[in-house]
């Protein structure tokens, strides 16, 4: 097999990614990808404007586009992992084509199916996503494999232009579970009440 | 493409429901339904590459209260049975628009195998199902089919019959 360019290595511990990120933050809506990245979001802020995926795999990306384009007053973070955005890869071209202002994913990337026994994944075997997202014509699109790197992009993140994304290359390590409601019908209230549209906007005839 | 009128009775009646966002799969016997979203400035038209995508979108405008509608083909509806759990469990209203293949003087055999568990398929995965035989009951029906959505957080979907349709000009 040739040298390929792959994922490893990196001592980023994503939890400090994560809070590097959202900390400061909280206004932002934020929605979890299965699997580690719903764990890092609970254990760093389990707050009112998270919306948590326990399956559903492949869909984030696109239900923070749904929440963009539904709320356009709104900064929406998707935050997911390397394996739940690979099966999501279209979902990339179709954000592309909308390039929401108010969108922004972080891709946590350690290589590994965590929640399947660390199995490898695309992208420690060649798949870069920073370059998926651009090639699929996300512009902004940056990678980042320290907390130097990442504190370096962390306000153009944040900042509205066009949709966003950040690759992190991070550890491997496997943290603790920090399980928040896997009742989606409550997340679901709690999140809508928390950003103000636990009303449907009034119509006149309803 | 000539818009027939029961075309344009379900473009008027998704407007008066509320919908503000149309995702969809390129389709043919969509066509005029999505040309007039693209052409209507107050509706977000969503390009998808693969229908599932449209499940997890429609959840994620939700959320934000807005509504909207999915339209695919019956293959399509293949495609999503996984991400059908997101409104199931969240308990978001989805309403989809199926065109209808492999069921009526179908040309591509390709079409039979899932046109033929298109309604099967949705019924397991907890949808309410409505068939659309005769054009003059289409705009009702999706009206229904959005009342009964987001009234009671359920998915419904509606099948236009391929009969309905008309054949598919394979010749150019």
């Amino acid at each position: 097999m040739g040298e390929m360019k792959k994922a490893g290595g990196s001592q980023l511990n994503r939890r400090d990614a994560v809070r590097e990120i959202i900390s400061g933050q909280p206004e932002l809506a934020i929605v979890t990808g299965l699997g580690s990245p719903t764990w890092d979001v609970a254990a760093i802020d389990d707050r009112d404007r998270n919306f948590y995926l326990w399956g559903a795999m492949g869909g984030a990306v696109s239900l923070g586009l749904g929440l963009a384009l539904a709320r356009k007053d709104l900064d929406v973070l998707v935050i997911t992992g390397d394996g739940e955005m690979l099966m999501g890869m279209g979902s990339l071209a179709t954000v592309a084509v909308k390039a929401p202002q108010n969108l922004a994913i972080l891709v946590l990337d350690n290589g590994l199916y965590g929640e399947t026994g660390m199995q490898q994944s695309h992208t420690a075997r060649g798949c870069d996503l920073a370059e998926v997202a651009r090639g699929c014509g996300i512009a902004d699109s940056w990678q980042v494999s320290t907390i130097e790197e990442l504190q370096a992009v962390r306000e153009r993140v944040h900042t509205r232009g066009s949709v966003r994304l950040l690759h992190a290359r991070v550890a491997t390590d496997d943290l603790e579970r920090v399980m928040p409601t896997r009742d989606a019908v409550a997340n679901k209230l709690r999140f809508r009440a928390a950003i103000d549209s636990s009303q449907e906007r009034q119509r006149e005839d309803i | 493409m000539a818009e027939s009128s029961w075309q344009a009775a379900v473009f008027d009646t998704i407007k008066s429901s509320g919908i503000e966002l149309v995702a969809y799969v390129p389709d043919a016997g969509h066509s005029a339904l999505i040309e007039n979203s693209i052409r209507d400035l107050d509706i977000e038209d969503v390009v998808l590459t693969s229908e599932e995508e449209g499940v997890a979108l429609c959840s994620g405008a939700w959320l934000g209260g807005m509504r909207s509608l999915l339209l695919m083909q019956s293959s399509g509806v293949g495609n999503c049975v996984n991400m059908f759990s997101l409104p199931r469990m969240a308990r978001t209203p989805l309403v989809i628009i199926v065109t209808m293949r492999g069921e009526y003087a179908e040309f591509n055999p390709w079409q039979v195998p899932m046109g033929s568990a298109t309604e099967q398929t949705l019924r397991l995965c907890d949808f309410q199902v409505y068939r659309v035989e005769r054009p003059e009951e289409a705009a009702e029906t999706v009206q229904a089919a959005i009342e009964m959505a987001y009234g009671s957080d359920l998915a419904v979907a509606v099948l236009l019959s391929q009969k309905m349709l008309g054949r598919k000009k394979w010749v150019k």
